[in-house]
């Protein structure tokens, strides 16, 4: 399972032995990801679970999340559950227009693919199909 | 509340507008998309927005305090305590009113922020910081369906000139400060959008050379917004997005 940490979505945790506060800083992915009270939410208890009772959660916005914070064991993670993981960051910044990124397939590897859409089923994907497989699959794009 | 801080709320109050009533607007497009694809495109961008109006709203009422949420300042205010710009509440129309609307928006966004990154005011630098990777993307995504238009079939460059003569007058008001752009600019924390139109200009310009459109040469532009003066098309979306608040106060789910 891709979790938080993989996904460099926490930034820092803080434990402060005088006060027994727990911080947790995390970051959103992109600024209206609707994931973020649900994440703030199951931290909150999880902790909870392990008997972590003061537990005090900061989002920050500076700086801003990427893709390059992503573990590589995250990015083997999407792949294996079908889910291009994220190219490179440069490859992207000053993508010319109607230039297309090469994705390789996550189910077959072929490079041989095509950009369906630039955004996805979630902000933080973009939509591919394969040519060789045909396989139509999510892209983590580069952020 | 001291006038400093006023004239900041002010300020980032007209930000969040502007993000939040083109989010909205943008968000009539779902399940109405020409094509599923795009309707995801518009309304993930409908999204982004809304993300940076919360990031900006929650600021605003922190600067408000007095019981402010990001809530009550999107969903209890009226028409006239809205201080976003006209181009942003203009309504959907056809997809080459929306496309185009959001490449003159997205192009000034991206300037502004790239400014804005600078200010001395680490919140409003770090909401920049966040926001212009966002808004990266929606300039790529628009300007390409400008073209697309523009240079596409004669249907498609008809309703592109259409489009153009519609929105065009509501694109100044975007470069010209109001008294609190001004105050926050001179005090380094805004940015002096003035400055940006040469360089907005430009971006419009090479588009428009791909797309085979022209930029107009007329130079009186409507304007009021920013101030609270809007068009009859604002308290109808309004309506529509703060029903619910106003039927049931308090509701949450």
């Amino acid at each position: 399972m891709l979790s938080i940490i993989d996904l460099g979505i926490v930034r820092a945790v803080n434990h402060s032995e005088e006060s027994g506060e727990t911080e947790i800083v995390i970051t959103p992915t992109y600024s209206g990801c609707p994931a973020m009270d649900v994440i703030r939410m199951n931290i909150r208890m999880t902790l909870l679970e392990h008997g972590i009772e003061q537990v005090k959660i900061t989002t920050v916005l500076s700086p801003a999340w990427t893709t390059d914070w992503m573990s590589e064991a995250g990015k083997e993670k999407l792949r294996a559950y079908g889910i291009a993981p994220p190219n490179p960051r440069q490859q992207v910044c000053d993508m010319k227009l109607f230039a297309e990124e090469s994705v390789q397939c996550p189910r077959c590897g072929s490079y041989s693919t095509r950009r369906v859409s630039e955004f996805g089923s979630t902000a933080c994907k973009s939509l591919y199909q394969c040519n060789a497989c045909h396989e139509p699959f999510d892209y983590f794009k580069c952020h | 509340m001291s006038n400093n801080r006023q004239i900041l709320s002010d300020y980032v109050l007209h930000l969040a507008d502007n993000a939040l009533i083109l989010g909205q607007r943008n968000s009539e497009w779902c399940g109405h998309g020409p094509v599923l694809e795009q309707d995801i495109a518009i309304t993930n961008i409908s999204l982004d927005l809304i993300g940076q109006a919360r990031s900006l709203y929650q600021y605003a009422a922190q600067l408000i305090g007095n019981g402010a949420t990001e809530d009550r300042l999107a969903y209890l205010r009226d028409a006239r305590e809205f201080r976003n710009c006209l181009l942003v509440e203009l309504p959907r129309g056809d997809w080459a009113v929306t496309t185009l609307r959001q490449f003159f928006f997205s192009a000034y966004q991206m300037l502004l922020f790239q400014q804005m990154l600078h200010s001395s005011d680490t919140t409003l630098a770090a909401i920049a910081e966040k926001s212009l990777k966002e808004v990266t993307y929606h300039v790529r995504w628009s300007s390409e369906w400008v073209i697309r238009l523009g240079d596409g079939t004669e249907e498609s460059h008809n309703r592109m000139e259409n489009a153009l003569a519609d929105l065009w007058a509501f694109t100044g008001e975007l470069f010209v400060p109001s008294d609190y752009e001004k105050s926050v600019a001179d005090n380094g924390i805004g940015v002096d959008v003035s400055s940006l139109k040469d360089n907005w200009l430009q971006k419009v310009h090479d588009v428009f050379n791909e797309a085979t459109l022209t930029i107009p040469t007329t130079t009186w532009f409507q304007s009021g917004g920013k101030e609270g003066i809007h068009t009859e098309h604002l308290g109808y979306l309004l309506a529509d997005l703060q029903f619910l608040q106003r039927a049931y106060p308090g509701m949450e789910w």
